[in-house]
């Protein structure tokens, strides 16, 4: 996918957006591709630099992205595309009126990213919800927990090498106290 | 025959023979029958067609199978009682609300005296006092199967029940006050015999909802408050604490609670119509020297039986068209108005009976 | 609230039933309840009724919707969506088949357009009604309810006309709609929003004014915009708070341009601004239906484009492309050109957004679903902390949670 549509620096200047402009003109070293396939103004960045990246979107006032719209990941194992795995953030801005799609790669023996928990309140269940489903490990997040999946299930259902009809354990029937932890909210 | 006579005059006999006819020609069966009504006319408020499912062959009675077909049921249904409740308390806890409920029944007169024979259990002197300790009791029904059902939802509904039942008793006191000051008695005979006084002539009588309007709304409020019906019923509160402290009963038990409801809808709607209309009296008959003493009979049975059923269509009509009160709103609601307002209607009374005195 | 640990120790003394003067009871609202529509289950930490704590558990309806579809055909995830958002099942057709037109970067015939937005508009207001209903029911206001769902019975009896179901409507495709219009439709949807506007002005009259009501919505669950936004709300929530974002307008898809309708916005964001914000929208949205009832033109309602729509029965039997197509079609399945998109539309609870990634073959390599009441249910601790137990119930009537739709 990525070779195709992604439009080179030298071969397609026009039509990035103000958005991907801006972002290479504030983190020139930090930003590997960049396209806007059908209007989606999409940015892919390193890991490294992913925390101070959203920081900005969220502070600039030139981007002030309000909310975090959706995060998820793509298991890209069967399109054979290195590295494997594709965050996949989607961000909105309600002063501007845009929406940015932000990506960074991870390779499958090191799928961990920072946690962006304390930018935007959604991002804890995103997170928790992501990791339930792909594995990957946000660093920082306060309560890492499965979401959707019980605490029982094995693998990552979302990962391409799931079998989409594996058997897994029934849940055991468990004490209140054992399953909470109290005060995470207040 | 003589001699059955006079056992049946003996009083003890008389009142045990009153009770049993008034329980079971009168409360039992207009308490099944409201269930019905309920929800016949809850349906018809809500563009629907209501119970008419049950059947013998094709009679189906308009939903009136309905009544057997539960009972039946409840009875039927095994009768189980939670892992760890307390299990004494737990399975005599729901027949308290409907022996306190029957029990007010005792007082009521429902026709006018014939000789000595009077249409009522018991007219004993405190009256109406008998009332109030008689309802502080059903509170132990809602607290006891509360406590013992060890299930939080049933405690923080018997918890609920408890509290707003002994704030309420309070103001259903207070609001009574005007009526005992005007009347000048707790005697129930007495207050419905004053009813039966005219203003300006023949022209308006001295019913208790003309003398004490105040006190009526108050009262009625307070009463129904009391039974937990909607839009009190936060004890019950179907939606967050699912059904409060009956949740754990099943079968009859749970059946006794919902009878007792019932039950309690009567008492209020004929305590109502003895204490604030006239009781069994039928207005301007007095002007009619010549009627014969059995008409009179029929016709005040019927003016109460008339008054009594409005009143239990009214709290019906209530439940269907409100919402609820939160818990804390209702006992809101008491403190911080019907306190003061009944407090304000006694001082007025009194000021108004020595002025005209 | 401010030593956790001694909260903490009064919880196990409770829990262990040694320690009387616990203060703090832990209680198991959900899975099942009669407040919790769909499964959630709360666990809330009670001091006397007011809640201290509450931990949030969902995924009782976890059908791996997203997995399903990764193993199916493009065409063949449309019925899968019917089940996501079970009260407005045609919002997420629309939005699924707009999705996967963007991936193609056609757009659908505008008559199909029109027809989108009137069927998308009458699944809005079920939506609004059955959530209202509820929500009101469950604080007592049990006849508004069943008023509501008389309401709503018009227009699902208008949605299995146009579509054959009720809820498994299965109705869009890929650049266009199933069927047309049918016979005298638009004259019976006259009829219909004349009997909603009837339910509504007198359930209006019944519980809008009413004081009991009002006291247990007002200043409830009231939610600041910062958090609001912070935690991803959208629809009628975010209204509610005062935000005028919605996606019918802030990304104009569709033929909404073309409509002239208003958003309402609420000012505290409590259960009752909430209840307000969706009930004029109810008002705007049979002003939307009416205003492209008029505005339908004619023409196709399903694109002519090759290898989008199964060709016509007589094409298969009488030409050799036609023939071809269907073959391709039904063995390969539609084949999007590779590329992402995420393609946002106003789905009855707030944005619906679907996040599709294709490499050009006939199997989608991602879909996502953006639900909107996720962020929602994430926010309930936040809401209801602080407030009785009994609040619980309108808050979470509010939120209009959708279990297909929060575990997919």
């Amino acid at each position: 996918m990525g070779e195709e549509i992604s439009t080179k620096e030298a071969e397609i200047p026009q039509d990035t957006g103000e958005l991907t402009s801006l972002l290479r003109q504030e983190f020139p070293d930090e930003i590997t591709d960049y396209h806007s396939h059908r209007g989606d103004e999409t940015v892919v960045i390193k890991r490294d630099s992913f925390e101070p990246v959203c920081r900005f979107l969220r502070e600039d006032s030139r981007c002030s992205f309000e909310i975090m719209m959706d995060l998820t990941a793509v298991d890209r194992l069967e399109m054979n595309e290195e590295p494997r795995f594709e965050m996949v953030y989607h961000f909105k801005s309600l002063t501007h009126a845009r929406r940015l799609r932000l990506k960074v790669r991870l390779t499958e023996d090191d799928c961990k990213i920072a946690s962006i928990h304390h930018l935007w309140k959604a991002v804890d269940w995103y997170e928790r919800e992501c990791f339930d489903m792909f594995g990957i490990h946000f660093e920082g997040h306060p309560d890492l927990r499965r979401i959707l999946m019980y605490d029982e299930f094995e693998g990552h259902p979302l990962r391409k090498d799931y079998p989409i009809d594996k058997q897994q354990p029934l849940s055991q029937l468990k004490e209140v106290d054992e399953r909470h932890v109290y005060g995470r909210h207040t | 025959m003589e001699v059955l006579l006079d056992i049946i005059m003996i009083p003890t006999v008389l009142a045990t023979i009153k009770i049993a006819v008034i329980i079971l020609l009168f409360v039992m069966p207009l308490g099944t029958v409201l269930t019905l009504m309920e929800r016949k006319w809850s349906a018809m408020i809500q563009d629907r067609v209501g119970p008419n499912r049950a059947n013998i062959g094709k009679f189906t009675g308009h939903g009136a199978l309905h009544l057997a077909a539960d009972g039946l049921k409840s009875i039927f249904k095994e009768d189980t009682i939670p892992k760890g409740a307390d299990s004494f308390l737990y399975l005599i806890a729901p027949f308290f609300g409907l022996i306190a409920g029957v029990a007010t029944f005792a007082i009521i007169p429902v026709a006018g005296p014939i000789g000595d024979f009077t249409f009522q259990v018991t007219d004993v002197e405190p009256g109406l006092l008998f009332i109030f300790a008689i309802t502080s009791l059903s509170v132990y029904g809602a607290v006891l199967a509360g406590m013992s059902s060890n299930s939080k939802f049933a405690l923080l509904g018997g918890t609920r029940a408890s509290a707003q039942m002994i704030s309420y008793e309070v103001f259903m006191g207070l609001a009574l006050m005007g009526i005992f000051m005007v009347y000048g008695t707790t005697r129930v005979s007495g207050i419905v015999d004053g009813q039966n006084e005219y203003w300006f002539g023949h022209l308006i009588p001295m019913w208790g909802v003309l003398t004490q309007p105040l006190g009526f709304v108050l009262f009625f409020t307070a009463l129904i408050a009391e039974t937990k019906r909607a839009p009190f019923d936060a004890p019950e509160g179907e939606s967050e604490i699912v059904a409060g402290y009956f949740l754990e009963y099943s079968g009859m038990r749970w059946s006794a609670f919902m009878l007792a409801e019932y039950v309690a809808l009567v008492g209020v709607a004929s305590l109502i119509t003895t204490l604030f209309f006239g009781g069994y009296h039928v207005p301007w008959l007095h002007l009619w020297d010549s009627a014969p003493q059995w008409l009179v009979t029929v016709l005040q049975i019927i003016k109460f039986s008339v008054f009594t059923l409005f009143f239990c269509w009214f709290q019906i009509q209530l439940r269907w068209t409100v919402p609820k009160f939160r818990f804390d709103q209702t006992m809101a609601l008491g403190w911080k108005k019907l306190l003061p307002l009944s407090l304000v209607n006694i001082i007025v009374t009194a000021f108004v009976i020595i002025a005209f005195s | 609230m401010t030593d956790m640990n001694l909260l903490q120790s009064r919880i196990e003394g409770d829990s262990s039933g040694e320690d009387f003067s616990a203060s703090v009871m832990s209680i198991e609202i959900g899975p099942a309840h009669p407040a919790m529509h769909g499964i959630v289950r709360f666990t809330t930490h009670l001091d006397g009724e007011l809640i201290v704590g509450m931990d949030t558990e969902i995924g009782y309806l976890h059908r791996g919707f997203e997995k399903e579809s990764e193993n199916s055909k493009w065409i063949q995830v449309i019925p899968y969506t019917d089940r996501l958002n079970y009260v407005s099942p045609l919002l997420n057709n629309i939005g699924y088949s707009m999705a996967v037109e963007k991936l193609y970067g056609i757009e659908a015939p505008r008559r199909a357009e029109f027809t989108r937005v009137i069927m998308g508009e009458i699944s809005r207001i079920t939506d609004h009604l059955t959530c209202l209903g509820a929500a009101a029911m469950e604080i007592g206001a049990f006849t508004f309810f069943l008023w509501f769902i008389k309401a709503r019975e018009y227009l699902w009896e208008l949605v299995e006309e146009m579509t054959g179901a009720r809820l498994t409507t299965n109705w869009t495709r890929f650049g266009g709609n199933s069927t047309d219009l049918p016979d005298g439709f638009l004259t019976e949807l006259a009829d219909r929003l004349a009997k909603l506007k009837d339910v509504m002005e007198e359930c209006d009259k019944l519980l809008t004014r009413n004081k009991i009501f009002i006291d247990r919505v007002k200043d409830i669950g009231s939610f600041s915009k910062e958090d609001a936004l912070s935690y991803g709300f959208t629809g009628p929530l975010l209204r509610a708070c005062g935000i005028p974002y919605d996606v019918r307008r802030a990304d104009s898809y569709s033929v909404y341009d073309e409509l002239d309708f208003e958003i309402p916005v609420g000012s505290t964001g409590d259960c009752f601004d909430r209840f307000l914000v969706r009930m004029e929208e109810i008002r705007q949205s049979i002003n939307i239906i009416e205003q492209a009832a008029d505005k339908i033109p004619e023409g196709p309602f399903m694109t002519d484009e090759r290898m989008l729509h199964y060709p016509d029965k007589k094409d298969v039997y009488g030409n050799i492309e036609g023939l071809i197509d269907h073959f391709k079609l039904v063995m390969e399945g539609h084949q999007p050109p590779a590329g992402e998109i995420y393609m946002p539309i106003e789905g009855g609870n707030g944005e619906i957004g679907f996040y599709l990634v294709s490499d050009g073959s006939g199997d989608p390599v991602r879909v996502r679903l953006r639900p909107p009441c996720f962020n929602f249910v994430a926010a309930m601790p936040a809401m209801t902390i602080g407030h009785y137990v009994a609040d619980i119930v309108p808050i979470f009537g509010s939120v209009n949670m959708i279990g297909g739709e929060l575990d997919r």
